[in-house]
């Protein structure tokens, strides 16, 4: 589904990632981990197609396609979403409104009809019930005046909806008590298919208790340094960073 | 990516002002210039009374003697008085027989425009006054109006059928001597529309008036004047659009509002006459004194204006709040973009008990425009328990344009609460970057955002014309980002 070779991007002259390759199948789960700084978040942001990073080298194949010629709503009709770290607030500006036309460009881009009203609504309840979220949430601006909590469920719920072929949740777990913390997981674990792939990014193992993923990698200073199975994730956190700090520096 | 950011571009070239077309029809057009004997051709043409052509030279000397006012924050280039013509009439085919045919031309261009001037062809309930250059073309509806009382109709025809309201009322609230503008429209004014609602009435539907300028060279100066007796209500909506020409054209109007006790008036306005190319050539100076005169007690007026036309926006549609409980409301969405002007706002003078006012302002500054909110909240000595809250908001969308405000209060009145709200906020790449990655592109995106940012007023207009004002804020804001 995803293959990334060799990539390279910097911003304002400054390398970020410096030579990522990672491959993601359909039906898996693949857990990015790795300190503060080490590029995470530029990575989800480069999939994504923000522009503020530029791409040095090399390249992103998603479903056989140059992902790079792609802009941010093309890639997202393809069925990519991203989780934000930090959600944006809209004001004005409803939720329901902006669900909806998100859908339709989505459903427009695969040669379907707009949803009716109605199946929207029934859709929008559905969703809304296996993420756990609160009803008057979706009576609101989009994000506006959420909590921390909220916007991070917000962001699953949003999920849940437009169904994506590839899902990167960029720190979906930081801010969440424990509660929320297990909606969120529930809610990416019952959303997960045989069709579907999913990119966890985080900073600690605890969401890791939950969502169980196929594959963990390590992100540090740019480069995935190390990858395994879930039991990677395990011994980062008895052993933390530094261990692995040692291990490239010694390499 | 860059390359695509040149479609979106290019796209929105293409898509410019969509009312730049001009109607090919014969016109009884008078000579350019301004002196004694044109208003007096004016009079003539329009067969008028003696008061009326008194009043007009009155006028006319009085605005002789006048300087255009220059305290705006706007740049103006001299405009040549002598140069402009005033006016125009479409000349109606000579087969029409009735006054209700109306050549089928005119009626192209208003069906054109979205404004069907054939009641059969009306499927919403809104009474239109289509009034193109110096007179108005038709008014439909007028006899289901007429039996509650209503009249509706023309100026023109008001002043042949109904001299002894326009007499009564003309120039109580907007006197000639109140402003610049308002001097030269009480001098020139060719057409408009009057509206009388007589007491315990509610109009049955809405009231509008269309605003068309056709011809070159020509100023548009109409006068609209609504009276609401006691307990009566009417909702009113004016629209405007002009062709596309490389010369600046004059629209200066005048709206006189009358409420009466227990009267409620809700004027609600889309303006979007011609602004200009994207470097700043042509386009409408839109100078025009609009004011309401809450005199009953417990009386209301509101103004609602979403402003995206215009070269040159200036007025401030005011409510003086006489009555005791009197209410005034100013809700306002002004768009500028490429070389754009507009310095609006509103003025609420507080003379009754318990008057209250509110004032919403939202300024969407882009390209390389300005936008200005200015508004005077007045509380008399003798008006107790004054209360007015005003909430002026800037959105600004790149980093050539201007955003300003510059609110004025005067308060006499111990016992008033005067509340001001002003917010400043840049349409975020990080929005648009949101909903782009939900597969919303760029230009819905900004849609979305900028009209959520403007619903608070969006949602004040009447259905019919919000769905338009939507449209409208999108279209004038296309490639603003970039």
């Amino acid at each position: 589904m995803l293959k990334i070779k060799n990539l390279h991007t910097a911003i304002e002259g400054t390398e970020i990632l410096k030579g990522i390759d990672l491959e993601v199948n359909k039906g898996e789960i693949h857990a990015i981990m790795g300190p503060n700084g080490s590029g995470k978040s530029t990575l989800a942001s480069v999939l994504a197609g923000r522009e503020l990073f530029e791409i040095t080298q090399g390249e992103i194949i998603y479903e056989g396609k140059n992902l790079l010629e792609m802009n941010p709503e093309e890639r997202a009709k393809e069925g990519i979403f991203l989780g934000f770290q930090y959600p944006v607030e809209i004001p004005g500006v409803s939720m329901m409104n902006f669900l909806k036309t998100a859908l339709n460009e989505q459903r427009k881009h695969k040669g379907m009809e707009p949803l009716k009203s109605s199946d929207f609504l029934k859709m929008v309840r559905e969703k809304k019930e296996l993420v756990q979220i609160d009803s008057n949430l979706t009576n609101r601006s989009v994000n506006e005046g959420f909590s921390g909590g909220e916007k991070k469920r917000n962001e699953i719920f949003q999920m849940a909806m437009l169904n994506p072929k590839l899902s990167i949740l960029d720190e979906t777990d930081s801010g969440l008590d424990i509660d929320a913390l297990r909606i969120v997981a529930n809610g990416v674990n019952s959303l997960k298919s045989e069709d579907n792939a999913t990119i966890v990014i985080t900073h600690y193992q605890r969401l890791l208790n939950y969502i169980i993923p196929d594959k963990v990698h390590v992100l540090y200073e740019g480069k995935i340094v190390k990858s395994g199975d879930k039991n990677l994730a395990f011994e980062l956190e008895n052993k933390g960073y530094e261990w692995l700090a040692k291990e490239v520096s010694t390499e | 990516m860059e390359k695509n950011k040149d479609n979106i571009l290019h796209k929105y070239t293409q898509n410019e002002y969509k009312h730049g077309w001009v109607t090919d029809i014969e016109s009884d057009t008078i000579p350019k210039g301004l002196n004694e004997d044109v208003i007096r051709m004016i009079s003539k043409k329009k067969n008028e009374p003696q008061f009326l052509l008194d009043f007009r030279l009155k006028a006319y000397r009085y605005w002789k003697e006048m300087q255009m006012p220059s305290w705006a924050h706007l740049s103006i280039p001299e405009i040549n008085y002598q140069d402009i013509v005033y006016y125009s009439a479409p000349k109606q085919k000579a087969g029409t027989k009735s006054m209700d045919d109306v050549d089928p031309e005119l009626q192209k261009t208003f069906d054109r425009l979205g404004i069907p001037i054939d009641e059969q062809k009306r499927l919403a309930g809104v009474a239109v006054d289509a009034v193109m250059d110096s007179s108005s073309v038709k008014t439909t509806f007028k006899e289901k109006l007429a039996e509650k009382g209503i009249i509706f109709c023309s100026f023109s025809e008001a002043v042949q059928n109904h001299p002894d309201l326009i007499k009564e009322y003309m120039g109580t609230v907007v006197p000639y001597t109140d402003n610049y503008f308002a001097a030269l429209n009480s001098a020139v004014f060719s057409d408009g529309s009057f509206c009388y609602i007589p007491k315990g009435v509610k109009t049955p539907m809405e009231l509008s008036t269309y605003f068309r300028i056709n011809a070159a060279n020509t100023g548009q100066f109409e006068r609209t004047l609504i009276v609401a007796e006691d307990d009566s209500y009417v909702s009113y909506l004016e629209g405007c659009t002009a062709p596309i020409r490389d010369n600046n054209q004059l629209h200066a109007a005048i709206v006189e509002i009358v409420a009466k006790n227990n009267a409620h008036v809700k004027y609600s306005t889309v303006q979007n006459w011609y602004p200009g190319d994207k470097n700043g050539k042509g386009g409408i100076y839109n100078f025009v004194t609009k004011r309401g005169m809450a005199q009953g007690n417990n009386s209301k007026i509101s103004w609602t204006q979403v402003e995206t036309g215009s070269a040159i926006t200036w007025k401030y549609p005011s409510v003086i709040l006489r009555g005791d409980n009197a209410v005034g409301e100013f809700y306002s969405v002004a768009v500028t973009n490429n070389h754009q002007q507009a310095d609006t706002g509103t003025k609420m003078i507080h003379i009754g008990k318990n008057t209250k006012s509110t004032i919403v302002s939202k300024g969407i500054s882009a390209g390389y425009s300005n936008n200005s909110y200015r508004g005077l909240v007045k509380i008399t000595k003798n008006a107790e328990n004054a209360r007015n809250f005003s909430q002026c908001d800037s959105m600004l969308m790149g980093d050539k344009c201007g955003a300003h405000t510059f609110p004025y209060i005067e308060t006499n009145n111990k016992t008033a609460i005067v509340e001001h709200e002003a917010t400043t906020s840049k349409i975020g790449e990080d929005q648009i970057f949101y909903c782009n990655q939900r597969g919303i592109n760029e230009e819905d995106a900004i849609g979305l955002i900028v009209n959520g940012y403007a619903k608070e007023v969006i949602n004040k207009l009447p259905m019919e014309f919000a769905v338009e004002a939507q449209t409208l804020l999108q279209i004038s804001l296309e490639g603003s980002v970039g």
